[in-house]
This record gives C-alpha cells, sequence and structure tokens, in this order.
C-alpha cells in the first residue's frame, strides 16, 4: 500500500499505471469493446481494386489486407500481448529467480554449474535461439510464451545470484546462523524476503521486454499464428502495403510502444521507490 | 593480469564450446526432416536414404557431433542443404555487410545517446532533463521492426531522401543504422546521464572550475571522456543485443548481411547455415564480453582480478 501511495505520486508512474489498466480492460471485455469480430472479412472492407480502407467513419482505424477492421484486431491483440507478457515473464522470472538463489546460496559445484549454463546462455544470440525454439515447436500463443521464458530468464539470474551472494555475507545472517537456524529456515525466512524487491522491479521491466519479443517474433512469423490477433503478427500480415496504407503498421506499432513504454515507466519508478540495489540501506 | 586473461580465454573457448553442442543437439531434435527438403516429395525411399547416408545423418548424435565439431575447428561450417554451397564462403561473403551495420548502428546509439545523457545532465530536473528521459524511454520501448518501416515510409517513400532499401551507398546505411541505434540511444542517454552526475559532482571538476576554466572547457575536457569510459564498456555487452537487431532489421531493408541469410536458413530449415551463423555471432557476443572486461578493468583498476 505504501508503495502503490509512492507510485501514484509520480506523474510518469500514474501515466503508465492508467495505460496497463486500460490494457487489461480491454483484454478482459474485448468482445464487449471491440466493434466487430476480429476475424469477419467485411465485403466492404476493402476498395473496389481490393486494397485496405483508410481511417474513415464505418471502420475507425480502417481495415486491413483482407478487409477485417483494424480497430477490433488490435484490441483483441491486448490479449495476446499481456497474456504472453505476464506468462512468459512471470515464468522467465521464476527460473531465473530459483537458478540465481540456490546457485548464490549453496554455491559449490550446483552454483558453479548453474552459473556456467547462465554464462552460456547470455553468449547466446537471444533472439536466434527464440527463432529457432520457436521453429522446433508449432507456434502457439503458450509455446511463444513459454519459447520468451526460456531465453529471458538469464538477467533474473545474474541479478538474483549477486544478490544472493551479497546478503548472505551480511551480519544478521551470520547472527540467525549462531544461533543455530538452519539453512534452509534461513533461506526462506531471511534471504528470500530481502529478494522481494527486486524481483518486482524486474518482473514489472521484464514484462516491457516480453512484449517487445512476442511483437518481434510475431513479426518474424514464428510467433503466435494468425488468424489470432497479435500487434506483431498485424504488422507481419500487412507490410508489403505499408507504402499506401502505412496505419496498418503505424497503429499496431503505437500500441506496442505505449504498452512496453507504460511497464517501463512503472517498473523504473518502483525501482527509484524500492531501491533494490541496496545502497540506501547499507 | 597476465592470469586473468588466460583463465577469461580459456573460459571464453569452453562458452563456445558449449555452444556448438547446444545448438547442434537443438537441430538434432528438430522435427523437420531437412532429407526431404532436398530430395523433393515425388523421392522414392531409396533416394531418401542415400541423402541421408551421404550426409552423414543416418549416424548416432554422437558421431555426428564429433565430425561436425573436427570439421569446425578446421575452419569447416560444413555445406548449406539447399545452396550447396560452403557455409563458410556464404558468411564470409556477407559478414562485412553485417559489420558495416553493426559499426553504423554503434556509432548512431552513441551519437545520439550520448548527446541526449550530457545535455540531460546539465539541466538536471529541468524541463529538458524530463523531456529527453522520456524520448529515451520511448526509445527502449519501440520495437525495431516498426521503428525501421515507419522510417521507410517517412523517409525513403514519401520524402524520397534516401533508398527503399538494399546495399551500396552510404545513403543506403543511414536508415537501417538509425533503426539498429534507436534502441540503444535510449539505453545510453541514461547511462550517460547517471554517469555525468557522478562525474559532476567529483572533486577535480570542483578544481577545474576554480582555476578559471570556462563552463564548456570543463564539460569537454573533464566531464565527458572520465563519464565516457565506463559506457564504452557497454558497448561490448551489448553486442548480443546488435545480433537479434541485425536479424530484423536487415529482414526489413533488405540488407545482404548474415541476419538475413540466417532468417533466410531458418525459413528453408538450411540447418548447416543456421549453426553457422549462430557461431559466429556467439563468437562476436564473447568477444564483446570480453573486450568489455578488459576495458572495466583499464578504465577502474580498483576492479578485483578474481
Amino acid at each position: 500500500m505504501i508503495i502503490l501511495k509512492k507510485l501514484l505520486k509520480r506523474k510518469l508512474a500514474v501515466f503508465g499505471l492508467i495505460i496497463i489498466f486500460t490494457a487489461i480492460i480491454l483484454a478482459i471485455f474485448a468482445p464487449i469493446i471491440a466493434p466487430f469480430s476480429p476475424n469477419e472479412q467485411f465485403f466492404d472492407g476493402l476498395t473496389i481494386e481490393g486494397a485496405p480502407l483508410g481511417p474513415e467513419a464505418g471502420f475507425l482505424l480502417g481495415t486491413d489486407l483482407l478487409g477485417r477492421d483494424l480497430l477490433s484486431r488490435i484490441i483483441h491483440g491486448s490479449r495476446t500481448s499481456l497474456v504472453i507478457g505476464v506468462v512468459a515473464n512471470g515464468v522467465a522470472v521464476f527460473i531465473g529467480a530459483f537458478v540465481g538463489i540456490v546457485a548464490g546460496y549453496f554455491r559449490g559445484w550446483i552454483g558453479s554449474v548453474l552459473m556456467r549454463i547462465t554464462d552460456l546462455m547470455m553468449a547466446f544470440p537471444a533472439l536466434l535461439l527464440a527463432i529457432v525454439l520457436a521453429a522446433i515447436f508449432q507456434p502457439s500463443i503458450w509455446i511463444v510464451a513459454m519459447v520468451i521464458a526460456m531465453v529471458n530468464w538469464v538477467q533474473v539470474a545474474r541479478i538474483m545470484y549477486a544478490e544472493t551472494i551479497s546478503l548472505s555475507e551480511r551480519e544478521f545472517i551470520d547472527a540467525e546462523r549462531s544461533l543455530g537456524a538452519s539453512r534452509i529456515r534461513i533461506l526462506f525466512k531471511h534471504i528470500t524476503p530481502h529478494l522481494i524487491p527486486s524481483l518486482i522491479v524486474f518482473g514489472t521491466l521484464g514484462i516491457s521486454t516480453t512484449v517487445l519479443l512476442e511483437a518481434t517474433l510475431s513479426y518474424l512469423g514464428v510467433g503466435v499464428q494468425p488468424p489470432i490477433p497479435s500487434w506483431g503478427n498485424i504488422i507481419f500480415e500487412n507490410q508489403t502495403y505499408f507504402a499506401t496504407a502505412p496505419w496498418l503498421v503505424a497503429f499496431p506499432g503505437i500500441a506496442i510502444v505505449t504498452l512496453a513504454l507504460a511497464f517501463n515507466l512503472v517498473g523504473d519508478a518502483l525501482r527509484e521507490i524500492l531501491d533494490p540495489t541496496m545502497k540506501g540501506r547499507s | 593480469m597476465i592470469g586473468f586473461l588466460s583463465r577469461r580465454v580459456f573460459e571464453s573457448a569452453l562458452i563456445l564450446i558449449g555452444i556448438t553442442f547446444i545448438t547442434f543437439l537443438l537441430l538434432f531434435v528438430l522435427p523437420a526432416d531437412p532429407v526431404r527438403q532436398i530430395a523433393g516429395r515425388s523421392a522414392t525411399p531409396e533416394v531418401i536414404a542415400n541423402i541421408r547416408h551421404q550426409l552423414g545423418l543416418d549416424l548416432p548424435f554422437y558421431q555426428q557431433y564429433w565430425r561436425y565439431f573436427v570439421n569446425l575447428l578446421q575452419g569447416d561450417f560444413g555445406r548449406s542443404y539447399l545452396q550447396k554451397s560452403e557455409v563458410a564462403e556464404l558468411i564470409k561473403a556477407r559478414l562485412p555487410a553485417s559489420l558495416l551495420l553493426m559499426a553504423a548502428g554503434i556509432f548512431a546509439e552513441l551519437l545520439i545517446g550520448l548527446a541526449m545523457g550530457i545535455i540531460s545532465s546539465l539541466r538536471r530536473g529541468g524541463k529538458t532533463d524530463n523531456i529527453l528521459m522520456v524520448v529515451s524511454f520511448v526509445g527502449v520501448s519501440a520495437p525495431q521492426f516498426a521503428v525501421g518501416i515507419l522510417m521507410l515510409y517517412f523517409f525513403a517513400v514519401k520524402l524520397a531522401w534516401f533508398p527503399i532499401g538494399g546495399y551500396g551507398t552510404w545513403q543506403h546505411l543511414v536508415l537501417p543504422a538509425l533503426t539498429m541505434g534507436f534502441m540503444g540511444a535510449g539505453w545510453y542517454s541514461r547511462m550517460m546521464r547517471s554517469s555525468m552526475l557522478n562525474v559532476l559532482e567529483q572533486d577535480f571538476i570542483r578544481t577545474a572550475k576554480a582555476k578559471g576554466l570556462g563552463k564548456l572547457k570543463v564539460i569537454m575536457r573533464h566531464a565527458v571522456p572520465n563519464a565516457i569510459l565506463p559506457i564504452i564498456a557497454m558497448i561490448g555487452i551489448d553486442i548480443g543485443l546488435f545480433v537479434s537487431g541485425m536479424i530484423v532489421v536487415e529482414s526489413v531493408f533488405g540488407w545482404p548481411g548474415i541476419g538475413q541469410l540466417a532468417w533466410q536458413a531458418i525459413q528453408r530449415v538450411d540447418i548447416p547455415i543456421i549453426m553457422g551463423v549462430t557461431l559466429v555471432a556467439a563468437f562476436f557476443i564473447v568477444i564483446g564480453n570480453f573486450i568489455a572486461d578488459v576495458i572495466s578493468i583499464f578504465v577502474d583498476p580498483r576492479i578485483k582480478l578474481k
């Protein structure tokens, strides 16, 4: 609650929260809010030559190359972005936290092996790996989310590793140990709670990265597959028309930037409030 | 120092070997069958078995990997399944274009990012600072493919200042380089800002001011060079982002580099090319990280050589 109060004092964070809230509402109530079905191809949705319509009275943001309403597709696309953003990033943060904390707390050979794997993943060209993985498994929304999680956990693991190590060397941990607390008790009662601020911050910032990666994979055609609308695959489907119908790229593009920006703004504000580097505390 | 360097070289080599193994494993379990693609739909089972044997794909996993690895050490990346040419040749032919794009992208992101960061730090807390920092956030939130396509629309289609795509003159390079640098500029402006704020508080800046140097001289001679060093090290770490950017930007602008090569190979399941490009990219990432480590030691000798 204190965190929320502090967040609401920052203009940019409030702006970000409003966007995120709007996106959630749009995603939940997409069928009610959207003026048309995202997949309906309108007979009057194309010009006589068969080109997409520009923004006009009937179709607020115009139509795409198949004569579907762009606004409705963008509204339904918010579901894809949010579901993948939250699920993929949640899994990534979970894996990253697990690997980082285990490696940092138990060290020894488990720690070495885990951190060498992390180093290996750092050297992998992330997008290339994601594309190969997405090509191996037939992409559905959940597969795309898992692929992104498998690529994105690495940063979290490194941060958690460093923080766990510095925490476990602090005096209050020594004190607990000398009082006879077990290793597991120290880990769950005294180490993990101190890592939560960082997890919240990187959990928020990571959604932004995830939204962008999903859009990129879908743009390359290996992410979420049409006809399920995703902001990335709307651009993928329509890019041949970019010279005559730039709104087909601009509107979904704006949607991606706005959502990613919102999570970045909130995440950055949280970082300043929670100060996870613990500069102010040690 | 020498001990540290040799250990880092050894670690880097291990990482590269690990990457050959993982990539090989991933592509080994790939359900798509390259033999069917080469042979075509109407091929008889005998023809398919024959091709499989020729490519060595009927061997068990460890033998295939070992063969690949030994060839790799001799600089042989294998042959493309579909283009019938040496992967090493294909990559060699396309690498200069990618390196040019990468260099231009780094130049663009530093030029824009550092300028924004310096101005911001000098106007700390003011309106300019706030606006620039919001702009930097928009930069890191913008997907490269959309930025690229919209740049094409405005600067190539509408204004016709630059060609719509392709490769050759410096005009071809401007838009792809800006697209590559756009996201990085956002990060670098934020890092440069905080690095500058750090330096501006130091005693030697006060001394420089006290001895009567003009404001511009203090900033350009004393503050900026000291603030820039830690940021230069970051470029090495960013090579991975550039490799990802290359695939997207090269496919938007039709830039004939290794990103486009990889992208086409993935669509055709041309495994030797995918392996080759992944390894070359990983090689650059490892080198980049290595250089970043070395630079940070020179920048800040307090870093322990552990």
